[in-house]
């Protein structure tokens, strides 16, 4: 046996046995500062734990099966023997006892009605009710979005006191504002992608009146060529046109950039010449739809169409590692770096609004370090690049991205939203 | 033998990796066509790509050496390793290019949707990549003690020092093109040396004539035959070998280069065969070395048999020529063996600590070349194709039960796959250091084989604790579960 393997597999072991034993330790850190404090403040710790605990399961509504796990908090922050959350639809979610759903349908309704907390003594319990007792007290406490009631929340104890009448009120309060929460977190992902929508796809009004009357021209003298160009222009269209996917391949980008730049040449002809530095490792990768075609674009209209003989543009994608690394160079007229800057931090959008939508959706998707770098001076030509990772285990192709987006981010986890469980839809 | 060949030939091979690496780029086609430019990587390519990463000093050297000490356990080996692919091009090859995920953690992370599956994952893989890279470095350390006479440590300097210059400079990246080269480099660097040996054995050269030192039936012994068989052993082995090509990391990564799950397929074929046809080579030498060189039949000593026996049977400058061309398949071996690896774990390391930047990147390439460096100069190997085959133990009782149900199974969570990982790690693990630590000399005798061949128990029980901790934990298998498998197993042209 390889003595070498005794240092390799000892040095990995240590490294895991130091990792465990600082897991270990951070536990114990956490744990042991829970019987830390006075009686007061470990009160408020044990309040405040459960209330975020429960808060997790409340940002999806009051309706949906997360919030039966937050009943079982919501039971412990007000030491109540039963509890329920009842949604508008009288649907209730019961912790405890299971002979008092109607009951806490019943008490629910009417604090829905009133908008005020409802106050209900002696109810009658179920036989096999522990602690002996036959009856408890219950009190409902309607949750308020807005002035909107959103559903209720029924405490039951023998006896009810003051006390818990004003703490449910209070929690059914608390309720209501996560509740508002996580429709604020909804409607902040809706407004995301309705931005990515906006933002994508966006055929430039010139280029089409530009392209037609280079077809046109073309009719009489050179019909094959009108022809050609027809079809490259229905194949560019129906690319740009896509409806399904955010995502696509960096070699179903180059394939629109072809016929764009077909499109293009018919105009500006040999004055517009491409160079091609393709790593064929790179093609399978996955980007945003419509993230490389715009730099080529506003290379073509803002670089070389001001420029007299016109250039070249370069066009490159190089393998680093788990990255891809596109960039698209041409030899034109350059900007002023300022401008260029105004236009990435959303100053104004002017001429370069491809520049700042590929900018903005790549900062999106995959966060602020993988923006567009831009290295330009008037008169010197421009260099974009973009650095985006290889994996990009979104499902590329089904129509809706939500739950893939919000884990790509390795941020939190993604926001639930009532009535999708995250499967595949016929 | 003659210590000028060794430096030439050692001299070469690196400088030609080198510049390859540095220019590799700029020999990538560049033109104005864009049909041209948007070619993806033939199957064949990348076939020979994967095998020229994949082969290793294990392959180049090791087999022969072990078929030459212990006779047709030694084939197990060679058959092992390229079987593995039949397991990958089962069970994960499709579906894994599917997934659109690009490495091991990349996968795992976001098929259970949780970061410290992620790391748990990354810890292994980097473990895995640092085991793997040291024989390496030990195989070059051999080489250049046998052929130029300096010290061991001066070949695992050199070897560490032009990868971790090469990969930190950019440049063994865009290398499909590169790895596939250095396949048939490999090829060609055993294959005519063989066939050169074999023409001198038959007496096909005039004034050249070798004797066997051995008589046939002491060359090849019943008891080396396949009749000695251990079947635990045997078994034990097979297991590793198996399931271990599933988890390796550099392999992984060239899947991604197919354009779609059934390129992956064909690509998978096509390495079976060129593995196939590759191992016939080192096989041979070994069987060479049996009978004509038994006198290096020692341990440490062995993994030399197929850079020495050109130069016993041939001699004058013919050998000197087939030596040369020996040494430089092998540092070829050595060097895109551990260039691949060391990308793979730059880029696991940067991209999970470092956030993923290009000077990360940097650091983490210099790192991971740095740590098995340190371990292979403090260390001596005593058998190359047996300490790779024990870094497949552990990758086929980590990574790979992962993998493989991550692929077919719905029900498994986050937290049946740490906890299998970890089962894993910590069994085959202690096992591998209780028998290198030469504890189980004083085991009993049944428990000795369990402990120097731990993947025929360990696999099955990681296995079964990820299955139960996954069931005791239903309640999280993640949400996407089933989107997930469906996109895994959906072919491309259906959706």
């Amino acid at each position: 046996m390889p003595e070498s393997l005794v240092v390799a597999a000892a040095a990995g072991v240590v490294a895991g046995a130091l990792a465990v034993g600082l897991v270990v330790l951070l536990r114990r850190l956490v744990v042991s500062s829970k019987e830390l404090g006075t009686e007061a403040e470990r009160a408020t710790y044990q309040t405040l734990h459960l209330a975020s605990r429960a808060a997790a399961h409340l940002r999806g509504g009051v309706g949906v099966e997360d919030a039966k796990r937050a009943g079982r908090h919501l039971k412990a922050l007000l030491g109540c023997d039963t509890l329920a959350i009842v949604d508008p639809g009288g649907v209730v979610a019961l912790e405890g006892d299971d002979g008092l759903r109607e009951t806490a349908a019943e008490l629910a309704a009417a604090a829905h009605d009133t908008g005020r907390p409802q106050v209900q003594r002696r109810v009658p319990r179920s036989g096999r009710a522990r602690h002996g007792a036959r009856e408890t007290d219950a009190v409902a406490a309607p949750i308020l979005v807005g002035r909107r009631p959103v559903g209720a929340i029924v405490a039951f104890a023998a006896p009810v006191r003051a006390g818990l009448v004003r703490a449910t009120a209070e929690v059914a309060d608390w309720v209501a504002a996560q509740v508002e929460l996580g429709e604020l977190d909804a409607s902040r992902t809706a407004l995301a992608e309705a931005e990515v929508r906006a933002l994508r796809a966006q055929i430039s009004p010139h280029f089409i009146y530009n392209s037609l009357n280079a077809i046109a021209s073309f009719i009489n003298t050179d019909p094959a060529q009108a022809r050609e160009l027809v079809l490259e222009f229905a194949d560019f269209t129906r690319y740009s046109f896509r409806r399904h996917g955010e995502f696509t391949t960096v070699a179903d980008e180059l394939g629109s950039i072809d016929s764009y730049l077909r499109l293009e040449r018919a105009r500006f002809g040999e004055r517009l010449r491409v160079t091609l530095q393709i790593a064929p490792e790179v093609l399978g990768a996955v980007v945003p739809f419509l993230s490389i075609q715009p730099l080529v674009e506003n290379a073509v209209r803002h670089g070389l169409e001001a420029k007299e003989g016109g250039g070249r543009i370069t066009i490159t994608a190089e393998d680093s590692g788990a990255y891809a690394e596109i960039s698209v160079e041409d030899d034109g007229v350059g900007f002023d770096p300022e401008l260029i800057r105004e236009v990435l931090t959303g100053g104004q959008g002017g001429a370069h609004v491809g520049l700042r939508n590929v900018d903005a959706r790549l900062r999106q998707v995959y966060g602020d370090e993988h923006g567009l770098v831009v290295e330009t001076a008037v008169g010197a030509g421009t260099l974009v690049r973009m650095r985006v990772p290889k994996a990009a285990p979104a499902p590329t192709d089904l129509p809706d991205l939500h739950g893939s987006r919000a884990s790509r981010g390795g941020g939190g986890a993604p926001a639930p939203r009532p009535g999708r469980d995250g499967r595949l839809e016929p | 033998m003659n210590p000028a060949t060794g430096y030439a030939a050692i001299a070469v091979v690196s400088l030609a990796s080198a510049l390859i690496g540095f220019y590799g780029l700029r020999v990538s086609r560049t033109t104005g066509d864009f049909y041209v430019a948007s070619r993806t990587v033939r199957p064949w390519w990348n076939a020979s790509a994967i095998g020229g990463e994949y082969l290793s000093a294990a392959s180049f050297l090791g087999v022969a050496g072990l078929v030459l000490l212990s006779g047709s356990t030694g084939f197990w080996f060679p058959i092992g390793y390229t079987a593995g692919y039949l397991m990958l091009l089962l069970f994960v090859a499709a579906p894994l290019r599917r997934s659109g995920a690009y490495t091991i953690p990349d996968f795992t992370a976001a098929r259970l949707e949780s970061r410290w599956v992620r790391r748990v994952t990354s810890t292994l893989v980097i473990l895995v990549g640092w085991f793997y890279i040291v024989p390496q470095l030990q195989g070059a350390a051999l080489t250049v003690r046998i052929t130029t006479g300096l010290p061991p440590w001066a070949g695992s300097l050199a070897v560490a020092v032009i990868v971790a210059v090469v990969v930190v400079a950019g440049g063994m990246r865009s290398i499909t093109f590169v790895q596939a080269f250095q396949f048939w480099l490999k090829l060609t660097a055993l294959a005519v040396p063989v066939v050169a040996l074999l023409i001198v054995v038959a007496g096909g050269v005039p004034g050249l004539e070798a004797r066997a030192v051995l008589a046939p039936e002491l060359a090849f012994p019943v008891e080396a035959g396949p009749h000695g068989l251990d079947a635990y052993r045997t078994v034990s082995l097979m297991v590793a070998l198996l399931f271990g090509t599933l988890g390796l990391p550099h392999v992984l990564v060239r899947f991604y280069t197919n354009p779609d799950g059934a390129a992956a397929r064909r690509t998978t074929v096509i390495v079976l065969a060129l593995l196939s046809a590759f191992y016939v080579f080192p096989t041979v030498f070994g069987l060479l070395g049996r009978a004509f060189a038994p006198e290096l039949a020692e341990r440490g000593q062995a993994d030399a048999l197929v850079l020495l026996l050109p130069g016993l049977l041939v001699p004058g400058p013919w050998g000197e020529l087939l030596t040369a061309l020996v040494i430089g398949g092998a540092f070829a071996a050595f060097l895109s063996t551990s260039s691949g690896l060391v990308v793979s774990l730059a880029g696991v390391v940067s991209q999970d600590l470092l956030g993923g930047s290009v000077r990360g990147f940097r650091i983490a390439a210099v790192l991971s070349t740095l740590v098995p460096l340190a371990v292979a100069l403090v260390t001596e190997s005593a058998g190359l194709a047996g300490s790779v085959g024990l870094v497949f133990a552990f990758t086929a009782s980590t990574l790979c039960p992962v993998l493989l149900l991550g692929i077919w199974w719905r029900g498994l969570t986050a937290r049946g796959a740490i906890a299998g990982m970890v089962t894993g790690a910590m069994l085959s693990g202690g096992a591998i250091l209780a028998s290198a630590a030469g504890a189980t000399a004083a085991a009993p005798g049944w428990l000795r084989p369990l402990v120097e061949q731990p993947a025929a128990w360990t696999v099955p029980l990681a296995v079964a604790v990820i299955v139960l901790v996954s069931l005791a934990d239903r309640r999280r298998m993640p949400r996407s579960a089933d989107a997930f498998l469906a996109r895994l197993h959906v072919p491309e042209r259906l959706r």
